[in-house]
């Protein structure tokens, strides 16, 4: 049977058994979009600008933990991608793009809408493939799917020209990938399995520090027993949030940067760390040197290349997260550990989140309080990139995998609302949240669209105070409180904004309405932005200083709260 | 420290730029670079040389091992290898001094490729000694271009590393 390669490329996409597809159309993806309306499995959602494709792949992907898949044309389509593709780069979330390309006689002519993809996203992609003959279509779109969510995953870019999405091949799609220069390694070294074992049994002081290959290797629960078993407490990356309950008392929730204050007091403390599935970013160790000084260090993660790369490591163990606990797990002895169970408790009474109650408005009560209304609901939470953020981060309580989706590495403004869109489309009975500023949802509110053509009744939490006010608090400390291109005086009224798409807009200025207003809002069906009235003049506490320690942080103080 | 690895790649479009490109964004300084086809036409050998300490050529290998057209790599740093450079020298050579350059390339057993009427083009091929001396020798006759292919490597011994690992 002879196909058109717009054609196996749809089957293949069948084949892997993909039901969503984000995308923007254009001449060069002519014959895709051509065979997709064919297709009777795959829904097409029409986003506003390219950009969003991905980041609601990334929002479908991170929520379902399937492959997320956009598409779109080739040159300004493409590059505008770019970001997205970046962005789940960074995370290491398992996307497929879809570029459409020139006729392979028209490339490298500098033809209309020609940019070389493959090239651009060479370095922010786990791979990428340029197809030049149509009989390797359909291979090539098995192996990106199989590169995609393997091993660490990460965005994989297929660039079709127009010329080979239109020939005609026979239907072929192979049964079995088999990539002779990629195998991933996910059992774990066994003699290094028992070293492990012995460093955690041996502790006297240990910390187990959970990453987002926690969550990709589905590992939470295996978690939960190394953490019980242990007794030992846990603190999470920001891409780790809700992998292990925050609500437990052995929870210390986020370190680093904006981290509670506990968790970075206790990681630096600690004699033995356990890294599951980190790559111990900067944000995360503050000055390398003086990260854990203490500690030694294990480190399992199935990326060989992310041992020993920012932090010197005594123990590496390479292989699956889930796969090395399960055979961990029996190696462990159970115990108590009261000492130094007291001497956390001690540090989490002593140095507690704190934020002040001057102000008409508190965004980190707005927050407390959506935890306290949606925590035992089935909720997705998404954020942008900002203050807002790191409040969701620290304030939500995150108890359930997958629940949590930000950008984390990239730090994209822009991610949380497609990516809420994504996240709705793939979980049309969960409650679906996009946490965000004003500088943040602006980048992107053009997906209002999106989400009212699919009737997703996603909640946007926006805290607007007509200003950057991360930016504005770099620069309150590191700019001598001279601030510079932070303010914004041409804001739209985002209630009749909501009011123009149809939606529904709710306005929150005081404390004591937060609660009504929240509730009225979460339990209405309709998509509906909540905005918050906020000051600029918040900080997000703590705070550490560049090139100082976890330990070296800038604490919130009384009094101090509001524009000091 | 130099290091010298030998890294079979898939022969397709494309993986040089990968290669290249990784360490240039990772900040790597490659010293030297050749590729060509292996005995399979599909897989190709690149022999790299790379400047660097342990921690460094680490993070290297294990970057280049990411690569998915990447099959194998070897350091073959420490082990029994034979290594070879090629070189071509284009020297001035005046018919007084031509005499003398001659004797040169006698000594290194290099070869005269080309005849100018002021001129010679020299091929050495050797390891990195003695194609730095060979040119050394001829610096005083003024070296008008040089060319030199990178070096290429090979593992002593009856078990060539080579295809599937």
């Amino acid at each position: 049977m002879a196909v058109t390669g717009a054609e196996i490329l749809i089957k293949t996409l069948e084949y892997e058994g993909v039901d969503t597809v984000f995308g923007y159309p254009g001449g060069a993806v002519l014959p895709i979009y051509d065979a997709l309306k064919e297709s009777s499995k795959i829904k097409h959602i029409l986003v506003r600008q390219e950009q969003a494709a991905v980041h609601a792949a990334s929002g479908y992907a991170r929520t379902t933990g399937k492959v997320g898949v956009c598409m779109a044309t080739s040159g300004p389509g493409a590059t505008n991608l770019v970001t997205g593709i970046a962005t789940a780069y960074m995370d290491s979330i398992p996307v497929v793009i879809i570029t459409g390309q020139v006729s392979t006689e028209m490339v490298g002519t500098d033809a209309f809408q020609e940019v070389d993809i493959t090239g651009i996203t060479m370095p922010i992609s786990k791979h990428n493939y340029l197809v030049k003959n149509v009989k390797d279509l359909s291979r090539i779109i098995r192996e990106a799917f199989h590169i995609a969510k393997t091993g660490r995953p990460g965005p994989v870019l297929v660039d079709v020209p127009k010329n080979v999405s239109a020939q005609l091949t026979k239907y072929n799609i192979p049964e079995d990938v088999d990539l002779r220069g990629y195998k991933p390694t996910y059992k774990g070294h066994p003699t290094q399995i028992k070293n492990a074992a012995e460093l955690i049994n041996e502790a006297k002081k240990p910390v187990i520090f959970a990453g987002g290959g926690v969550i990709n290797s589905e590992a939470a629960a295996e978690l939960k027993i190394l953490v019980e078993k242990t007794s030992a407490p846990i603190t999470t990356t920001l891409n780790a949030l809700g992998v292990f309950p925050e609500t437990h008392p052995q929870s210390l929730g986020m370190l680093g940067l904006h981290g509670t204050p506990y968790a970075n007091y206790v990681v630096t403390e600690c004699d033995l760390l356990v890294g599951l599935g980190v790559r111990f970013d900067d944000r995360v160790t503050g000055a390398v040197e003086k990260f854990a000084p203490n500690a030694k260090k294990i480190h399992i993660d199935i990326d060989p290349a992310e041992i020993g790369k920012n932090v010197e490591v005594d123990l590496p163990l390479v292989g699956d997260v889930k796969t090395i606990l399960e055979e961990l797990l029996p190696l462990v002895e159970e115990r108590e550990n009261r000492e130094w169970n007291a001497r956390v408790e001690k540090i989490k009474k002593e140095y507690p989140l704190k934020y002040g109650e001057t102000l008409a408005l508190r965004p980190q009560y707005v927050i407390e309080k959506l935890g306290e209304l949606t925590r035992d609901k089935d909720v997705v939470i998404t954020t942008d990139v900002g203050q807002h953020q790191m409040w969701t981060a620290q304030y939500y309580k995150f108890t359930k995998p997958r629940t949590m989706l930000t950008s984390g590495g990239l730090g994209t403004m822009g991610y949380g609302f497609p990516a809420a869109i994504g996240a709705q489309l793939g979980n049309r009975d969960k409650l679906v949240v996009a946490v965000t500023g004003d500088g943040s949802f602006q980048m992107h509110m053009a997906e209002m669209g999106t989400a009212v053509e699919n009737n997703l009744p996603v909640k946007v939490l926006l805290f607007n105070n007509n200003c950057l006010a991360l930016v504005r608090q770099l620069q309150h400390f590191y700019c001598n409180k001279s601030y510079s291109a932070v303010d914004f005086s041409g804001n739209p009224d985002f209630i009749r904004f909501a009011e123009c798409y149809g939606a529904k807009g709710i306005r929150i200025t005081k404390t004591e309405e937060t609660v009504p207003k929240l509730e009225e809002a979460l339990n209405n069906d309709s998509l509906t932005i909540i905005e918050c009235v906020v000051s600029n003049e918040e900080m997000v506490y703590p705070m550490v200083p560049n090139n100082k320690g976890l330990n070296e942080m800038i604490h919130f103080e009384e009094g101090e709260d509001d524009g000091r | 420290m130099k290091h010298t690895l030998s890294v079979l790649v898939e022969n397709k479009p494309g993986v040089l730029t990968r290669v290249a490109g990784l360490f240039a964004r990772r900040g790597y300084n490659i010293d030297s670079l050749a590729v060509g086809r292996t005995e399979n036409p599909e897989i190709s050998r690149m022999t790299i040389v790379v400047e660097g300490d342990d921690r460094v050529i680490e993070q290297v290998t294990k970057q280049l091992h990411k690569l998915i057209e990447v099959i194998k790599i070897n350091d073959i740093t420490e082990d029994e290898h034979v290594h070879r450079e090629l070189i071509l020298i284009k020297v001035n050579a005046d018919p007084a001094h031509r005499m003398e350059i001659m004797q040169i390339v006698n000594v290194f057993r290099a070869r005269v490729v080309d005849f100018g009427r002021n001129s010679l083009i020299i091929e050495v091929t050797g390891d990195e000694g003695k194609i730095n001396a060979i040119e050394n020798s001829l610096h005083p006759f003024g070296i008008r271009e040089v060319v030199r292919t990178g070096k290429v490597a090979m593992v002593r011994g009856p078990k060539h590393k080579n295809g599937k690992s």
